[in-house]
Parts: C-alpha cells; structure tokens; sequence
C-alpha cells in the first residue's frame, strides 16, 4: 500500500508522543481500540482553567496511519477549547492525511480517542 | 547491497539466470517454438523432447516415473484438479474429505466448493506447532472418507508434516493422499518410493523456476483416477487439456535439476543465515517465534514482537521485503488464519512478521536485517501504549477492550 506523504512524515516524525500523569485532575484518557483488531490508541489532554487544552500527548499500537492519525490530532488540539476539540470529526482527519478507504477506521479511532479524553476530564473535574 | 532486500522467497524467488537462458532458447523462430503436440513436423517433435527432458528432471526430484507427471498452470491449479478431481472420481465410494485449518486457500477453497456440491469436510486442527500427526490423520478416517489433503510445509511458519507416516495411514486406510508441495521442493528430499503419496501438486516459482507452471504428480501404482477439471484437447492422457507451454516447462524441469543436484548446499548455506537472523533478533525481550523451530525447513523465520503491530514494522522496514500476519496487509480485519489455528492471540498474530531466506540472500543482507529490525521495535515500542502497560505490570488480556 501506498502512503501519503504526511502519513509517512507524521510516523517517521510523531509529535507529541508520551504519557501523562492520569491522576492529575486537569488531565483526561481517551484509551479507544482492541489488540485484537490491531489498533490501540491512548490520547491524553491537560486542560486549563479557561477549559483550553495546553497539551497534549499519545501513545498507539496500530498501522502508519492510526500512528499518523492520533499525532495530527494531538497537533490541532492543543489550544483549542473541549468544544472546539469536540468538533473535529473523523472525516477531517482522513481528507489531511489522504487516508484511502481502508483506512478511514483509523480516523474514526482517534475521532473516538479525542471525545473519550474531553468525557474523562470533564468526568474528573465534577467529581 | 541492493535496496529493498528480497526477505519473501515463499512468495516467489526470482527465477535462476540458468533457467532463464534455457527458457530463452524456446521462444523464437530460430529456437524451440513448436507445439509440443505437433506430431507431422521437426518443430513439434523437437518441442515434445524438450518437454518430456523437463518432465524427466521433475520426475528425478521426486524419484518417481516421468508418467506420474501431470502439467499445470501452477500449484493452485494443481490443489484444484487433485481434490476436485479425485473427489468426484471417487464419489460413489463415499463423499468426505479430510484436510487441515492451516491449508493454502487453493486447498481450502477446493474443499468449500466440494461441500457445496454436498461432500463433507473435517478441517483437522494443528498442534501448537503447526503439525498435524499421523495419528490424528488415523483417528479421523472413517468409512466413506476417500480423500485426505495437507501440505508438506506450510507457507507461513514453514513447519513440516511427517508425510511418510501419514501416507502409511491413508494407504493402509485405502484413501487417496494428496499433498500439496509448493514449499517444500528444493527444500526437502522428495522420494515417492519412500512416501505413500497418491498425488502431489507442485510449483516452479518458488523453486527458482518461472511462475505459471506447474505439475500433478499422479501415482500409476496403485493406480489413482481423477476427474479432469480442463476440458478439450485431451493433452497429458486427458487430465490436463491446453497447449504445453514449451518455455515455461523447460524452466520447471531445469529448475527442479538444478533443487536436485543443490538442494544440500543451499539448505545448509541458508540454515546459517536463518540461524544468524534469529539469534540477532532473539536478545530482544518479548519475541516469539511461531511454529515449531527444528521441524521446520531451513528458509523459514516467522516471528512475532509483541506490542508492535506487523503493518507499522513493514512501513518501518522499507528496505526489507517481508510480510506480516497482521489484518491490515489483506483487505480483510482478521489476522493470518494459520497464526490464530495454532494459538496465537490476536495481538501476536497481528504482531508477525515472516521473513524467507533463499538462495541469492546474503550474510550481509542478514546483519543489515537484523539492525534495521531492532531499531523499528525499538521505535514502535516506544510509541505503544500497549508496551508501557506491560513494562508496567499490567496485564493487557485482563483489560475489557472494546472491539471495534
């Protein structure tokens, strides 16, 4: 299969790969995916008072584009509101890097990751 | 060293340039073009002792008469005509088949359409090796089984069945035996003398010979029949009707002299190199190699990196032509059936790689491999969530994931 070039820049260059302090209550885990299926994708957002997301980090077990796919999202959250974050949708992700049809799925994950870490934090910060 | 390097000899091997020059010669209108079957002229008689040379060197691999040598388009053409074609011959005996989960999709198609016509299947299930024993073969046999297939070697974790105790089984049994061959000619001596084998499919291109040939071997004592599946002309005694393609033949014979007469130095030459390969990636934690390691023929390395998924090591490993069990290289989601029969979970059968050596593969090639691997783990480990839960502590089977 063939890769777009910002697939391939994005999995020989990710931004933002790492692991942040889950016990932090400004920080929230979105863990989407299945061994199983071949994808596992872990996306972390620390959030400010403001409710503006300062960082972001992640770690996936996948294919170059479930790789590619979370990198570019930790990349256009940060700075964003959760609202605005909750806006970007799957089909974003797949037309930025050209994922063929094959692929949208790994798209659909990090859309999935993203709404999972906003639900955490937002969890964490009424409890 | 030349990029990318060719680690997927059980895909096909390049043809031998010794082959390539005998083919040459059966081309053109100064060389051999004859239509083997011309019976009126030079041309179609010079053509015919060229394929009857070649269907002599197919025969000496095997050790078995020249007439036992059916030719086809390939293995999978082969697997067709020997299941279907034994299977219908034989249906009013009775109408089940034995095989294996494991079989090449050739064997396991064949089988799927037999049911459909109303045969019967037991799909036999390896051990955690890969290997299907000849007891299990025994205990599977009943009264109205007429045919039993399974493969030699199998094409992915390269492990070998004990074909000679399984053929004592069938015989014995009075049931057909066919095995596929494709991966083990030119890695294996072949001796039908020896092995009670009623028909065994076989291809040139894995064996450094051209793609698009193939044989049946067809045993004459005792006799085996088979329904062809090629009707027309009624070319090799009616079994396989179609033009022999003079070229492509000539290829397979001197391809199969050439396994013969250096089937024991390549093996050991690319022993060591497999042997190297895996001691260089074997110092890294958590690697697993699939299927059983000595029952298993020389060029064959399949091996898993847990926490690493088998897609994103390929895009790493540009230089190396390999391949993966993982879901993502086929269209669909599941990972190599073969992996999961004998017992793989899914995250190390997506975590596979299946590297094969063959004879133009280098020690260099092999060291460039083995660094160039390492690195990628090491990489792709850093980037997985899943390796951080189990460095620390976490065990992944007990976590609820959510399929998707």
């Amino acid at each position: 299969m063939a890769y777009s070039e910002k697939v391939i820049d994005h999995y020989e260059n990710p931004r933002n790969v790492g692991k942040m302090d889950d016990a932090d209550a400004n920080v929230g885990t979105g863990m989407v995916g299945a061994p199983a299926c071949g994808d596992v994708m872990r996306l972390q957002i620390k959030v400010n008072d403001a409710g503006v997301i300062e960082d972001a980090k992640f770690k996936t077990y996948g294919c170059g584009s479930a790789i590619a796919s979370s990198s570019l999202l930790t990349e256009w959250v940060k700075g964003r509101s959760l609202e605005e974050a909750t806006a970007i949708k799957n089909s974003d992700i797949a037309e930025e890097l050209g994922l063929p049809p094959v692929k949208v799925h790994c798209s659909v994950l990090a859309e999935d990751a993203i709404k999972a870490a906003i639900a955490d934090v937002k969890a964490k910060r009424e409890a | 060293m030349q990029f990318p390097i060719y680690l997927d000899y059980s895909s096909t091997s390049p043809v031998d340039p010794r082959v390539a020059a005998k083919m040459a010669e059966c081309l053109t209108l100064e060389a051999n073009f004859g239509n083997p079957a011309s019976r009126s002229h030079k041309f179609g008689w010079k053509a015919e002792e060229a394929v009857e040379n070649a269907r002599k060197q197919v025969a000496d691999l095997l050790n078995c008469d020249p007439r036992e040598i059916v030719w086809t388009s390939g293995a999978t053409e082969s697997d067709n005509l020997a299941i279907k074609g034994a299977a219908h011959f034989y249906s009013k005996k009775g109408k089940h088949i034995i095989t294996s989960k494991i079989e090449h999709k050739a064997v396991l198609d064949s089988c799927r359409q037999l049911e459909r016509e109303g045969f019967e299947v037991t799909y036999l299930d390896p051990d955690k090796n890969g290997i299907i024993s000849a007891e299990l073969v025994a205990q599977s046999i009943r009264p109205d089984t007429t045919l039993v297939s399974l493969m030699h070697v199998n094409n992915e974790i390269g492990v070998i069945n004990d074909i000679e105790a399984i053929g004592k089984v069938t015989r014995e049994a009075k049931v057909i035996f066919h095995v596929d061959a494709a991966q083990s000619t030119g890695k294996l001596p072949i001796d039908m003398e020896q092995m009670q084998v009623d028909l065994m499919s076989l291809t040139a291109h894995k064996t450094y010979g051209p793609k698009g040939i193939g044989a049946l071997f067809v045993r004459r004592k005792p006799r085996v029949r088979l329904e062809p599946q090629m009707h027309g002309g009624g070319h090799e005694r009616g079994m396989r009707s179609g033009t022999l393609a003079t070229h492509q033949i000539v290829g397979m014979g001197e391809a199969f002299h050439l396994a013969k007469t250096e089937m024991e130095q390549d093996n050991a030459r690319i022993l060591k190199l497999r042997n190297r390969l895996l001691e260089g990636l074997q110092d890294m934690e958590e690697v697993y190699v699939n299927g059983d390691i000595d029952h298993r023929v020389a060029a064959n390395l399949n091996i898993s990196f847990n926490f690493v998924e088998g897609e994103s090591l390929m895009m790493a490993l540009r230089n190396l032509a390999v391949s993966s069990g993982s879901a993502c290289t086929s269209a669909s989601l599941e990972p190599s059936y073969v992996l999961r029969a004998i017992g793989l979970n899914d995250e190390l059968a997506h975590s596979s790689l299946r590297m094969t050596i063959g004879r133009f593969t280098t020690d260099e090639e092999i060291d460039y491999t083995i660094e160039k691997v390492k690195e990628a783990v090491g990489k792709l480990r850093e980037l997985s969530p899943l390796w951080d839960m189990y460095k620390d502590g976490v065990d992944i089977s007990k976590i609820q994931w959510a399929a998707h």
